[in-house]
């Protein structure tokens, strides 16, 4: 086996594990910060699609977790004052159940990817990272002025949505559905990885010139690869407003785009992985740091500078090698 | 006199106030090599990517099978038949030699956007990618990642990746340079088959090869096309003599 592979398994090993040894001890504190890690890994997972395979550096990933979270607000909020989000040309009324909530955030999502990439991927480098950071900037500042789901205070809702069959406000239960999400996100990016699609995509991150004289055009890859990524990140947006019951602007920051971004190199870009050490790690550090200072971001910027400076593979490069696997 | 596959009638393009493309016109007919010369700088480079596609000429045409192409993008060209290789190896050099050779048998499927089979267990563009690898004699470097090939190798490489798109022509910029005496030799036998089947645009500065393969030549200085024709004619030009082959004697 490649030492990929397993630390693959350790990982998931691991994230399976940590959560039930919680479950048993009576620890639902971990549980959730378990599940915490698993959301970001997922919102890595996505932008890392961008990032990794389609080398496309979105600083704007935000817009789309802020995107779940507000779709997962919306619809609970009307759902929980029996009004409907709107009455005209046709009736949309809120809902509790999370399937629903999640197909409406990935469709969505893969909406406003399309809107951002039509427009930003017609640019390249520094262009394009200041465009996508401004589009999430312009979602920010439009759900602080959006009073009726609460401004710049965000949204409550008093109980998480309902999954059929399980009791969703119990910790290791909400934990199963975020694991499970995360297996088949990474099974999804997995096969993505392998197809032609995955290979096409590659090979025009590399080389344009390439690309397009096999006859296939870039923006359409990038296109599609940006809307597969802000699906991903969307999703995990509607998981993380639903761990925290509350959505904020604060989900279309910058400083969380910024952070979808540090699981991603944190872990090792272009790892289907990747992310999801990278969040554990991310997590793991906030945790341990930040019960040491308020300044906890300091050490963070330390050590990603060290990672991008001497790591350039991040915690995979450093542990399973800096080659990528070709089969 | 069969119709030329490929006729590029005036085309002019300048870069300020340098003229690399003076209104230069060649074709390129069915199952001939038409070697195109000259010395570095002279715009022959310049001259393929204006009939691949990635650079507009300011005023001329290209036509291609009979159709106006000028307009059309580098990909469009592609997938009407165009089979280039670039000078500047421009090749996925994460990937596989193989890797490398499926893609171009992919894109000449063009169905890449499907995302679920893995592309590298696809029967059919793995024996495309294999035949065209094994022409150019890269059959044992299939595992190789790209870049660790020698330059050489890319040369290969580069051609054995247009050989899976199964194109209408060749356009091939300087694919001996850095191939070595041996490589030369096996690569000129095998453009010597090819041509046969699918003609061939060639720029190359190996003067042994463009006289031992070339069916026509063209000599283009200063972005001006100051002579064409047979072997023995441009061997035997004065001009030529002086400005091209002359500087290539004390160099
Ligand atoms: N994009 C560009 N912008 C400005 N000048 C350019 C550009 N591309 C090429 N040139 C110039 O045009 C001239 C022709 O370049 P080109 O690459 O076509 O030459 P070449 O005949 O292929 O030379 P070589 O034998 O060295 O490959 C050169 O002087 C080059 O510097
Ligand atoms: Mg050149």
């Amino acid at each position: 086996m490649r030492k990929e592979t397993i630390c693959n398994a350790a990982l998931l090993f691991g994230l399976l594990a940590f959560p039930l040894w919680a479950w048993v001890t009576d620890e639902p504190f971990l549980i959730t910060l378990t599940t915490r890690a698993i959301v970001f890994a997922i919102a890595g997972v996505g932008l890392n699609f961008a990032l990794g395979f389609g080398g496309l550096v979105s600083l704007g990933h935000a817009a789309f977790f802020g995107l779940g979270g507000y779709v997962m607000g919306v619809l609970a909020f009307h759902a929980q004052t029996y009004t409907s989000v709107m009455d005209w040309p046709f009736v949309i009324s809120g809902t509790k159940s999370m399937p629903i909530i999640w197909l409406v955030t990935i469709i969505l999502s893969a909406v406003l990817a399309v809107g951002i990439g039509a427009l930003s991927l017609r640019t390249s480098g520094v262009y394009f990272i200041m465009i996508t950071l401004a589009f999430a900037q312009m979602l920010f500042y439009f759900t602080i002025s959006w009073s009726t789901y609460g401004g710049e205070d965000g949204l409550s809702i008093y109980v998480r949505n309902g999954f059929p069959g399980l009791n969703t406000m119990d910790p290791i239960q909400y934990y199963a559905i975020c694991y499970v999400v995360l297996l088949m996100v990474l099974a999804f990016v997995f096969a993505l990885s392998r197809s032609s699609f995955g290979l096409a995509l590659g090979a025009s991150r590399q080389n344009e010139d390439r690309i397009q004289a096999v006859g296939q055009v870039p923006f359409r890859l990038y296109l599609t690869a940006f809307a597969i990524s802000g699906a991903i990140t969307g999703l995990s947006g509607a998981l993380f407003a639903d761990l925290n019951r509350f959505v904020s602007p604060t989900m279309f920051s910058w400083q969380t785009s910024g952070e979808i971004m540090v699981f991603v190199i944190l872990g090792g870009v272009g790892r289907v992985f990747g992310p999801v050490a990278g969040a554990v790690l991310f997590i793991v550090l906030e945790h341990l740091l930040g019960g040491l200072s308020e300044f906890w971001h300091i050490y963070l910027g330390a050590i990603l500078l060290g990672v991008v400076l001497f790591a350039r593979g991040g915690l995979y490069g450093l542990i399973a090698g800096r080659e990528v696997a070709h089969d | 006199m069969t119709d030329p596959i490929l006729d590029i009638r005036g085309i002019s393009k300048s870069f300020g106030a340098l003229k690399a493309s003076n209104n230069i016109s060649l074709d390129l007919r069915p199952g001939e090599i038409h070697a195109l010369i000259g010395p570095n700088g002279a715009g022959k480079s310049t001259l393929i990517k204006q009939i691949a596609g990635g650079l507009r000429p300011d005023s001329g045409s290209v036509y291609f099978d009979g159709q106006d192409i000028t307009d059309l993008s580098t990909a469009a060209r592609a997938r009407l038949g165009m089979g280039r290789t670039f000078q500047v190896s421009s090749l996925a050099m994460e990937y596989t030699v193989l890797q490398n050779a499926v893609l171009g048998a992919l894109g000449n499927r063009g169905d890449i956007f499907r995302f679920f089979r893995p592309v590298m267990k696809d029967a059919d563009l793995l024996a495309t990618a294999s035949e065209a690898l094994e022409m150019v004699g890269l059959e044992d470097f299939k595992s190789s990642v790209t870049s660790e090939l020698s330059h050489g190798q890319r040369r290969q490489l580069e051609v054995a990746v247009a050989l899976t798109l199964s194109p209408k022509v060749f356009l091939m910029d300087e694919p001996m340079a850095g191939l070595g005496t041996e490589g030369s030799h096996r690569l000129m036998g095998f453009l010597g088959e090819l041509k046969h089947k699918t003609p061939i645009l060639l720029v190359e500065h190996d003067m042994d090869a463009v006289f031992t393969l070339a069916d026509r030549i063209s000599v283009l200085v200063y972005g001006e096309i100051i002579a064409s024709g047979s072997v023995d004619e441009i061997r035997g030009n004065p001009i030529v003599r002086s400005a091209y082959l002359g500087e290539e004697a004390e160099t």
